[in-house]
């Protein structure tokens, strides 16, 4: 009972925080409804006991990639009336299509293959199943190909990134470390009669 | 108990939400970006769902990987806007195209 309440709580706020991030006039309130949504996708994976993914939902999307959101919306000065520009122009060929989608979506997912009855209802796992535990013995046995290209992708977005956004100053003074090496004595150096 | 189509339902309205996103704001990179966000948070939970009730972690296993390839996605689409702003002084979708050569 008390599961179903939660159910519909964090659903709802997701759904609600997600109108918000597509129809708020400020980007910053946007990306402030998207934090709201992943805490409420958080509680939602913490009540499907996937606790390791909620957790990571929490750190990695709100403490690192909602915060570089934040930092490049206030970094940007952006002209806000010009991007709402044509906001409504696209409306009608949107809305089409996404509520199409939404109506199929819906209705195949409650056509009954995956009802209460159809689909056996999973018991939570006991207390003494760690979670963590499980998926890292996964994680690095059946799927630890996956787990390694995971980390050169993120070493490439990395480096990519990086490079991307360096910029060489101009009027700043670099050593030429290679003309430092090769120097003589010949070069500094003058002989002065006196 | 909550049945796994109440579930699919909660990611299928996040995804429409997502799609609608896409088509409204399509001046506006940075909401673009997080409308994908958005797209892929209910992929996620469709993955979860289904991990739960098949009773199977590789479900959560491809949440990670998923996680994984969104967050460099970001963070090279945003280095690339910030690359952009430098040049331009504005991120007007508009001018983008310029980036073809």
């Amino acid at each position: 009972m008390l599961e179903t309440a939660f159910f519909y709580m964090f659903g709802g706020f997701a759904i609600a925080a997600g109108l918000g991030v597509v129809l708020a006039r400020n980007t910053m309130h946007s990306v402030m409804f998207l934090i709201f949504c992943f805490f409420n996708a958080a509680g939602l994976f913490f009540l499907l006991d996937a606790e390791f993914l909620g957790i990571i939902l929490i750190l990695i999307y709100v403490g690192a990639v909602m915060v570089l959101f934040m930092f490049v919306v206030m970094m940007l000065e952006v002209n806000r009336a010009k991007l709402r520009e044509g906001f409504l122009q696209y409306l009608p060929v949107g809305g089409v299509i996404a509520l199409i989608l939404l109506v199929e979506l819906v209705a195949s997912v409650s056509s009954g293959v995956f009802g209460s009855a159809q689909m056996q209802q999973a018991a939570h796992l006991g207390q003494d199943i760690n979670n963590t535990v499980e998926i890292g013995k996964e994680l690095y046995t059946r799927y630890l190909l996956g787990f390694e290209v995971a980390a050169i992708i993120l070493l490439v977005a990395l480096v990519g990134a990086i490079v991307l956004t360096i910029r060489e100053r101009k009027d700043a003074k670099y050593q030429n470390i290679s003309r430092q090496v090769h120097v003589r004595k010949e070069d500094r150096l003058r002989k002065v009669k006196m | 108990m909550v049945s796994l189509s109440a579930y699919l339902v909660v990611a299928a309205c996040l995804f429409c939400i997502g799609v609608v996103g896409l088509f409204l704001n399509r001046k506006n990179v940075i909401t673009i970006l997080m409308c994908i966000e958005l797209i892929l948070l209910a992929v996620n939970i469709n993955f979860v769902a289904f991990s739960h009730f098949l009773n199977d972690l590789a479900g959560q296993i491809f949440v990670f990987f998923v996680l994984t390839v969104a967050a460099s996605e970001v963070a090279v689409g945003l280095a690339i806007l910030v690359a952009f702003y430098r040049q331009r002084r504005s991120i007007d979708i508009e001018d983008i195209n310029t980036l073809q050569g």
